[in-house]
């Protein structure tokens, strides 16, 4: 008995002595590195950030980010609430700003026009997420497979979404054509009707439909990237206790797959929902808001309010609000988001 | 047969003060501002949308800051 204790005193001395041993060559190492750059330091800033504590030097390296940060993103937001309560119009930038209180608000939601808007919004941001989500879980899920040529094809797909907005509305334009248009004739190919019996791009009804198109084309490869790095982080080993179990392939992807790949697709609905409130570009190359103003998605009114109306004051309030419904929405989206996590 | 001293029961918040009952409402609220504010029914509702929104979007974040 004794001798067993001493045995293991003996091994805890020994392993003790070797960590003593790893930390001094660590700290001698990190201490020939510090004095090699407190050497090249010039000796004028050496000796101004020798007397700094480890907070004020934590200060110092985050103070340029911080002042980025503020001047890119918080100043003009600042400005754009400031702006919403006056009748400031940027054509007339050097008269004198009145304050008109919360008359700009109260324009902006009981416009009718504006209230469209929303509606075209809405209708283009839910089918372009339905739609991008169902497509770039699926394709996650057969690139998942690991096929031959599965790197190759991965490539193909993620093509759209490295090309420009500007550049993938022109083409798309081009692709639309009634009379010359590749679209139109693929459609005419499948169903039989004349491709020139029908206008993507300037017909009521098919028009955010067209949008709808090109958007999901672009952005689901970028869904599929967010949604096959998930599914690539389910680990083997709890499909093979599933197959022990008999569990059948559907059982497995209801049971697996979906919930621990659901807080990647539900972070990539979070990502293309914020990023298709704001769609501006892409509409504005395909339809500029029409035929009449059945694609003026709210970005396009807000421009044409403050740059073509010039009544910038009223856009900032317009502003405003759909930064509040975004900002609300994103708060209870990290909620729910959070709450999957933890299961 | 010793008798179990008595233990002093934990005091509940008030109803207000809880996060969790709190979060949810706040949550209701903003869910429906944005509803309000994307249907295409009802004019009055839209216009009543940013007072929702706001009233939920504030109370989320002075709510989501109460201990657990």
């Amino acid at each position: 008995m004794t001798a067993r204790i001493r045995n293991r005193t003996g091994q805890f001395f020994r392993m003790r002595r070797f960590k003593t041993q790893v930390k001094s060559v660590t700290d001698t190492s990190s201490t020939i590195l510090g004095e090699a750059v407190a050497r090249a330091t010039p000796a004028p800033i050496a000796s101004r950030i020798r007397g700094l504590s480890d907070r004020s030097m934590a200060w110092l390296f985050i103070t340029p980010a911080i002042a980025l940060l503020l001047a890119v993103n918080i100043f003009p937001l600042i400005w754009a609430i400031y702006l919403s309560f006056t009748n400031f119009r940027a054509n007339r930038p050097n008269a004198a700003l009145e304050s008109v209180g919360l008359s700009n608000y109260s324009r902006v939601l009981n416009d009718p026009n504006i209230w469209q808007a929303m509606q075209t919004t809405a209708h283009f941001v839910f089918w372009t997420i339905l739609l991008q989500t169902l497509i770039g879980f699926s394709l996650a899920y057969l690139i998942d497979r690991k096929f031959r040529g599965h790197a190759f094809w991965t490539t193909i797909i993620l093509v759209p979404m490295m090309l420009s907005p500007a550049v993938v509305g022109n083409f798309w334009r081009f692709l639309y054509q009634p009379q010359i248009g590749l679209f139109n004739h693929i459609v005419s190919f499948l169903t039989g009707i004349p491709p020139s019996s029908f206008e993507m791009l300037g017909s009521v009804r098919l028009s955010p439909w067209a949008i709808i198109i090109v958007d999901t084309w672009m952005w689901t490869p970028y869904v599929m990237l967010i949604c096959l790095a998930g599914l690539r982080s389910i680990p083997d080993y709890i499909y093979e206790a599933a197959e022990v179990d008999r569990a059948s392939l559907w059982r497995q992807f209801w049971s697996i797959t979906l919930p621990m790949a659901l807080p990647f697709i539900m972070l990539a609905v979070l990502f293309r929902g914020i990023e298709n409130f704001k769609m501006f570009d892409m509409v504005t190359l395909l339809t500029g808001g029409g035929p009449g103003s059945t694609t003026e998605v709210a970005s396009i009114t807000l421009k044409r309010e403050a740059f073509e109306s010039w009544r910038t004051g009223r856009a900032s309030a317009f502003a405003i609000i759909l930064f509040v419904a975004v900002f609300g929405l994103a708060n209870i989206y990290v909620k729910a988001l959070n709450k999957v996590k933890q299961r | 047969m010793t008798a179990q001293p008595p233990v002093p029961s934990k005091q509940k918040r008030p109803f207000f003060l809880r996060r969790g009952p709190m979060e949810n409402i706040a949550t209701g609220l903003i869910g429906l501002g944005f509803l309000m504010l994307f249907q295409p029914f009802l004019l009055i509702f839209y216009t009543w949308s940013l007072v929702t929104l706001l009233a939920g979007t504030v109370m989320f974040i002075i709510v989501s800051k109460f201990p657990e």
